[in-house]
């Protein structure tokens, strides 16, 4: 049986954190994770850096960004509207 | 009876067709994933909203040539990511003293320090505001080519077909920037964020 090295392993990882791996490579990947600590926790790692950068609590925006956008869009609405009319 | 829930297809129609303040209902859910679309990218706060407002305005006026062959989503996306593109190089102009912006992130391997040196970013780790503040240094730290893949499918969430579509490069390369900038990210979040306050090893200690 094919034996995948950590360098390999590596270079797929953010792939099988994915689940975007064929399924034998995933079954490879898996056998290496069950022997090999390293990888394990690079895999964890990983895993929590992507739950952590993707907290919706990381996102507030700007204080009064709606009400700006808002102005704008409502002048870009009134001349869609005069520009129909024109039509 | 259950109100009618337009697809976006429908939606885009309605707002064409005179209605031009339903835009907000296509808007809404993407409003703050646009914004940091564009803030991971500039980095500065009013840059971001200056540039995300301007993309959402753009899209609105040329809703009517949107084809509807990507998911508007995807297409507002990469409306965002030229414009902060643009603001960047308007911005390289104006200051030529400023360091480059790495805009390509290198072709060669990366190799993480090695596996031996690292402690576990820990499963129970919380995001509070030092956290938050941490992650945006990793996140800052990034080349920009990387930046925008890992906003794009880490933060937007958006596949990596849309990624590929949305940045004008092939989804195979979207894959191996997204691969180098989690493991970045990951490096620079533990060696510069978790390392330095950990415990000495336990060598000597009683």
């Amino acid at each position: 049986m094919i034996r995948l090295s950590c360098e390999d392993v590596r270079r797929e990882i953010s792939n099988y954190l994915d689940n975007d791996i064929a399924p034998a490579r995933k079954k490879l990947i898996e056998k290496h994770l069950e022997q090999c600590q390293n990888c394990a926790v690079l895999l964890d790692s990983m895993h929590n850096m992507v739950v952590l950068i993707a907290d919706e609590r990381r996102f507030e925006l700007p204080e009064g960004f709606g009400n700006r956008l808002r102005d704008k869009l409502e002048k870009e609405f009134t001349a869609f509207q005069e520009k129909r009319r024109s039509e | 009876m259950q109100p009618h829930i337009l697809s976006e297809r429908e939606l885009i129609a309605e707002i064409l067709a005179g209605n031009p303040e339903r835009y907000y209902e296509l808007i809404a859910p993407l409003e703050r994933r646009i914004y940091f679309t564009a803030f991971e990218i500039l980095r500065v706060e009013a840059d971001a909203e200056d540039v995300a407002q301007e993309a959402i305005l753009k899209a609105f006026r040329s809703l009517a040539s949107f084809k509807g062959e990507a998911r508007f989503s995807t297409w507002l996306f990469s409306i965002t990511i030229n414009e902060a593109r643009m603001r960047l190089r308007k911005r390289r102009e104006v200051s030529l003293d400023s360091p480059a912006e790495d805009g390509s992130g290198s072709d060669e391997d990366y190799t993480p320090i090695t596996l031996a040196d690292w402690r576990e970013l820990p499963l129970d780790t919380v995001l509070n505001k030092e956290m938050a503040a941490h992650l945006e240094q990793a996140t800052a730290s990034l080349p920009l080519s990387y930046r925008e893949v890992l906003v794009l499918r880490d933060i937007d969430g958006i596949s990596t077909a849309e990624a590929a579509t949305a940045l004008g490069i092939s989804e195979g390369n979207v894959k191996v920037r997204l691969l180098r900038a989690r493991l970045m990210l990951r490096d620079y979040f533990v060696s510069h964020c978790l390392l330095p306050k950990s415990a000495p090893a336990g060598r000597g200690r009683r």
